[in-house]
């Protein structure tokens, strides 16, 4: 009974879908267009930091949890809540503070200029609109700091809960179930095998926390509801320091073998050795800087997606697109599952084999 | 370009967030969990260990007893044959002592035939000398009586009389 009525459904979702691809340029209104909907705009606030924690519209006013701004500036530490800011990003609202004069403009806050140009913007741009303004180093507690902090939190009470969940002999029960396998398996499939039974006591639990706290950041990524939604896994920002962190580990950790592998690389020709180790020193660089943009381009590139299918119904303007739309964004979503927790394997998986080649003693 | 520049309030925050959660998990999760399960682990291999150690002492405990009772067998074959040797041995030597004292007593017994029948002679010798006495004291007294046949009485009497 059940199956039956989910194949009428999906059938009925089908039928609408193609009739909808087939027919797209019906979908379009034929009302005149009061504003131009800017999809590249829209998915690119989507997808980066903001100062508040958007969590809806209502009746054409922006509804949103107000962050603590932490600003350093030229007279020391600034700090307010972005509320101040009364939803403005385009450098129109002064907040004043210290003697210093803040705005905000795509989600940056500079110094507004003395005066206000003819949009009534207190910013100054050159010939491409790029902004011309001094700005204060932001340490403001935005949307993907808060969002860490919730994962932060999630983590550990997680594993805190986890690490209580056993019996006196060892056997888990509740969460622990779950969180077990999933432990054990970086540890055999992850730790082991790439660093060697010798060293991966060490690197086990910074890679625990590296492959968990990727996760759980693309997993709340993907949920579109306060308080997650945030794409902190997609900022170039936080892959940056992950993988500069295995940067930093593998150049401190690297024998003598390791060095001697990428700078004099034995077993081979010695007119080749000086092309090989440019190669290998390039190499030293390229592979943390491919963890940071793989993590980042996919996780980016799935929000990227599912927004656009999303704005399939704004570009169309018509609720006829919404099934498919949806369709899609769930199906892309649902793969999205797969690829959040692949590309965390991935991160953690390539960081333990920089650092097990590191540390790698060969025989020769 | 926005979106591949690294924003430095966020390295910032990333860097102390992960450096704290790191700690953090380490101490409360980490260890406890993989402290945990390597036991278990440590603690299934050993009693896996420990019964195939068992299973091997039970082999050897009934190869011991197999051992044991075949000796036990083998003690008491012996001991049979011991106590058959010592029965045929004693009825042997029973024999033997038997046959000793029954010729001593035969011989014996023969002395004592001899020496009796040394003691009846001498006996019957003195019966004899004391009845020729008689008789000659009678043959005497008759025939100083009547002598021709006096004669002829010692003469018959004599011809009679012989010694055994």
């Amino acid at each position: 009974m059940k199956t039956t009525k989910f194949n009428v459904f999906r059938i009925f979702i089908l039928g609408v879908f193609f009739v909808l691809v087939s027919t797209p340029t019906f979908a379009i209104s034929d009302e005149p267009e009061e504003e131009e909907f800017k999809v590249t705009e829209v998915i690119m606030h989507h997808i980066k930091d903001a100062h508040d924690f958007h969590l809806l519209d209502w009746d054409g006013h922006p509804i949103s949890i107000p962050l603590p701004v932490l600003l350093w500036t030229e007279n020391g530490l600034v700090a307010f809540m972005s509320s101040e800011f009364r939803h403005d990003d385009s450098g129109k609202v002064i907040v004043e503070r210290n003697g210093q004069k803040f705005v905000k403009y795509h989600e940056e806050i500079y110094y507004a200029s003395n005066s206000a140009d003819e949009n009534g913007t207190y910013m100054l741009f050159n010939e491409e609109h790029d902004p011309l303004n001094e700005h204060p180093f932001d340490f403001s507690i935005t949307k993907l700091v808060f969002t860490m902090f919730v994962s932060m939190l999630l983590l550990i009470l997680i594993f805190g809960f986890s690490a209580r969940a056993y019996t006196k002999n060892g056997v888990p029960k509740g969460i622990a179930k779950f969180t077990e396998p999933l432990v054990v398996f970086i540890r055999d499939d992850v730790a082991i095998p790439n660093i060697g039974e010798r060293h991966y006591k060490k690197f086990l639990p910074f890679l625990l926390t590296l492959f968990f706290f990727i996760w759980i950041n693309n997993i709340m990524g993907l949920i579109p509801f306060f308080p997650f939604s945030a794409n902190l896994s997609g900022n170039i920002a936080f892959t940056f320091v992950l993988a500069l962190i295995t940067f930093v580990m593998t150049t401190i950790l690297g024998t003598k073998d390791y060095w001697k592998h990428i700078f004099w690389m034995p077993g081979v020709p010695v007119p080749l050795k000086p092309f090989l180790a440019l190669i290998e020193f390039a190499g030293i660089f390229i592979k943390p800087a491919s963890l940071m943009i793989r993590l980042f381009a996919n996780i980016t590139a799935g929000h990227i997606i599912i927004l656009s299918l999303i704005s399939l119904i704004f570009i169309f303007k018509s609720i006829w697109v919404s099934p498919g739309s949806i369709f899609f964004a769930v199906f892309v979503g649902l793969i999205e599952v797969l690829v959040v927790a692949i590309q965390a394997y991935i991160f953690t998986m390539l960081s333990a084999l920089y650092i097990g080649s590191a540390m790698e003693k060969h025989e020769h | 370009m926005d979106l591949v520049t690294p924003d430095v309030g966020l390295i910032f925050w990333t860097f102390i967030s992960f450096v704290i959660l790191f700690f953090v998990l380490k101490k409360f999760a980490w260890k406890p969990i993989v402290g945990t399960v390597n036991d278990r682990e440590q603690s299934i291999k050993d009693a896996l260990a420990s019964a195939e150690n068992a299973k091997k002492e039970m082999k050897n405990l009934t190869a011991d007893n197999e051992r044991i009772l075949k000796e036990a067998r083998a003690e008491r074959e012996i001991m049979i044959k011991e106590a058959r040797d010592l029965k045929t041995k004693m009825i042997s030597d029973a024999k033997e002592e038997a046959k000793v004292a029954a010729d001593k007593m035969i011989s014996q017994a023969q002395e004592a035939i001899k020496n009796e029948k040394k003691s009846a002679i001498a006996d019957l010798k003195n019966q004899v000398a004391s009845l020729s006495i008689e008789i000659a004291e009678k043959v005497v007294e008759n025939e100083l009586s009547d002598k021709e046949k006096q004669l002829k009485l010692v003469e018959d009497m004599l011809s009679d009389t012989t010694l055994n």
